[in-house]
């Protein structure tokens, strides 16, 4: 049984404090909202674009430790990365989360610092907390402005 | 009986009330004796559901193994018998109401379904355009959501008596909203998410003087407070059985027979009907004409053993139990320095909700989960609340007959531990 303290590294807690780019971007080309119903988190993703490349990312919301962490880490990770690049990283992210990644070591190269939350895992009810700034994210790319829900 | 005793003469007629023994309590439910975790678990999340006693779990059970058939219609010794054991639940839900009468006591899912039942069968023939339903601020989704559609349906108006900070019910502004328009208040006995006792018999008698029919959500009021339908007179009452120790799936909705009467039926369907042909189907008597379709039989014997576990406890003695633990973790909770409770009546049953500096809910629940507490985090179907409030979520513990000192230090201990990983 992994010790609660497994989820909540340093790292995240750090993240869930002191939230990196929350703010809001005036200047956005993508915009999505999120919203867990469930839990009543929300999340506003802000991204600018530099042709094909994210070059800012930004939010905003109110949310749990977790899913404030897990939208703070992704606007670090983001930065200077294509949309392709984006999505492999949201792929990589998930099967991480949802305990798909075997023993986690090929998934977490990629990741780098999101490899953090890797203890979600172990948590089922908690996965919708770290994902839903991810679905957010693939809604912003898109190019939708409706809001994301994960219910 | 002993021929020794010291008692003198003439106190033997009136026994000493019994000490309450949540030890022996304990040990009637048989989920409390588990780990989870790794650590025993500290059951709090009574609100939501409570465990069962080993008495609703076998009677269930029993009534699977033996008398199983379907009732009132078969002729055969099974079908008598399940029949019988339905409607002697029937009788023990009526007793423990107080209603004067069986046909009073409509078995439904649940204090959900029961809303609905009202809001439909007797709203849509009593409310019209212009028309207003009064709720209060602090009622479960269940208790408002049914209102407002039928609201919508009819062009009529969800009028919301506002409460205080310590979560009461303004009780000069509910009466302010009672007016010549107004068509049925519905109001929680106990509020789900601040655990206020509404001052239900205030709320009734200031509906009648106007001549307002009442329902009152009783889903968590039951397992906590005595219910007198007849000395509180509302029209209508509402509960689940599964938190009161019963089964899920089954619940009741009291309604005055003069009210049932005049209601046309809710679902049409078998049991309901007293004859039926293509031109023209009379319904049956009450309470069947509300019960169309087979019915959750072993849910209703599950739920009438559930009531008589609980009697034959006591439930003043459970809830006097409850109350002062209610007062001591309220006291230990509330010492945790950068934890604010929410909901704080003078007058209050069962829940402890609150908010600790700077930690999500959700994170509060899944640390206290991993130390075997079981809490509800969340809005906790309560979101006009949580909006009262400025909140999003809270933390809620919730207590039964079966809590301990004990376990309150446990949870206080668990907050701690929130505190130090996260606050």
């Amino acid at each position: 049984m992994a010790d609660v303290s497994e989820l909540y590294q340093q790292l995240i807690v750090d993240h869930s404090r002191r939230p990196r780019n929350y703010r809001e971007l005036r200047d956005a080309d993508l915009q999505a909202e999120g919203y867990n119903p469930l839990c009543g988190d929300r999340v506003t993703l802000y991204v600018k674009m530099d042709g094909d490349v994210i070059r800012e990312v930004a939010f905003q919301g109110a949310g749990c430790a977790i899913s404030t962490a897990s939208a703070s880490l992704l606007t670090e990770a983001l930065k200077g990365k294509t949309k392709p690049e984006a999505e492999a990283v949201f792929e990589a992210f998930h099967k991480l989360v949802t305990g798909l990644s075997g023993d986690g070591g090929a998934v977490a190269s990629q990741l780098g610092k999101l490899a953090v939350f890797k203890g979600v895992c172990d948590y089922p009810t908690r996965v919708k907390c770290a994902t839903l700034v991810w679905h957010t994210l693939r809604s912003a790319l898109k190019g939708g402005h409706e809001r994301v829900s994960t219910e | 009986m002993s021929t020794t005793s010291a008692e003198p003469a003439g106190t033997a007629a009136q026994p000493a009330p019994s000490r309450y023994d949540v030890g022996r309590i304990r040990e009637d439910f048989p989920a409390l004796h588990q780990k989870v975790h790794g650590k025993p678990l500290v059951y709090l999340d009574n609100s939501a559901t409570t465990q069962k006693p080993r008495a609703v779990i076998d009677a269930i059970g029993d009534y699977y193994s033996r008398d199983n058939a379907n009732i009132h219609r078969g002729v055969h010794l099974l079908s008598e018998r399940a029949t019988k054991a339905h409607e002697d639940s029937r009788g023990i839900v009526r007793r423990f109401l107080y209603a004067a009468e069986d046909r009073e006591i409509v078995f439904v899912r649940g204090t959900t379904e029961a809303i609905n039942l009202v809001a439909h069968s007797y709203g849509r023939g009593h409310v019209g355009a212009g028309d207003e339903i009064v709720v209060t601020h602090m009622e479960h989704h269940s208790n408002i959501v049914p209102w407002q559609l039928l609201c919508e349906e009819k062009g009529a108006r969800l009028r919301v008596a506002p409460i205080n900070d310590r979560g009461e019910l303004i009780f000069e502004e509910f009466e302010k909203l009672l007016t010549e328009r107004t068509r049925i208040v519905a109001a929680t006995h106990v509020s789900n998410a601040l655990g206020t006792i509404n001052p239900v018999k205030r709320i009734v008698e200031a509906a009648h003087k106007r001549g307002i029919p009442v329902l009152i959500d009783g889903a968590q009021a039951v397992a906590h407070v005595k219910v007198n339908v007849q000395a509180l007179d509302c029209d209508f009452y509402a509960f689940s059985g599964h938190k009161v120790y019963g089964p899920t799936g089954i619940g009741v909705l009291y309604g005055k027979a003069r009210l049932l009467e005049a209601m046309p039926p809710y679902q049409g369907g078998g049991d309901m009907i007293r004859s039926v042909s293509f031109e023209k189907t009379t319904y049956n008597d009450l309470p069947h004409k509300f019960e169309a379709g087979t019915p959750d039989i072993a849910g209703a014997i599950g739920l009438g053993a559930a009531l008589e576990y609980l009697s034959e406890a006591g439930l003043d003695r459970a809830a006097a139990h409850e109350h002062e633990l209610l007062d001591y973790a309220t006291q230990a909770v509330g010492e945790i320095p950068g934890v604010r409770l929410i909901g704080t009546a003078r007058e209050k049953a069962s829940v402890l909700s609150f908010l600790i500096d700077g930690v999500h809910p959700h994170d509060a629940g899944t640390i206290l989960d991993r130390q075997g507490i079981a809490v509800r985090a969340g809005h906790v179907c309560a979101q006009p609340v949580m909006e009262r409030y400025g909140v999003a979520a809270i933390t809620r513990a919730s207590l039964a007959m079966y809590n301990t000192r004990e376990e309150v230090d446990v949870l206080v201990k668990g907050i701690l531990k929130v505190k130090e990983m996260l606050g």
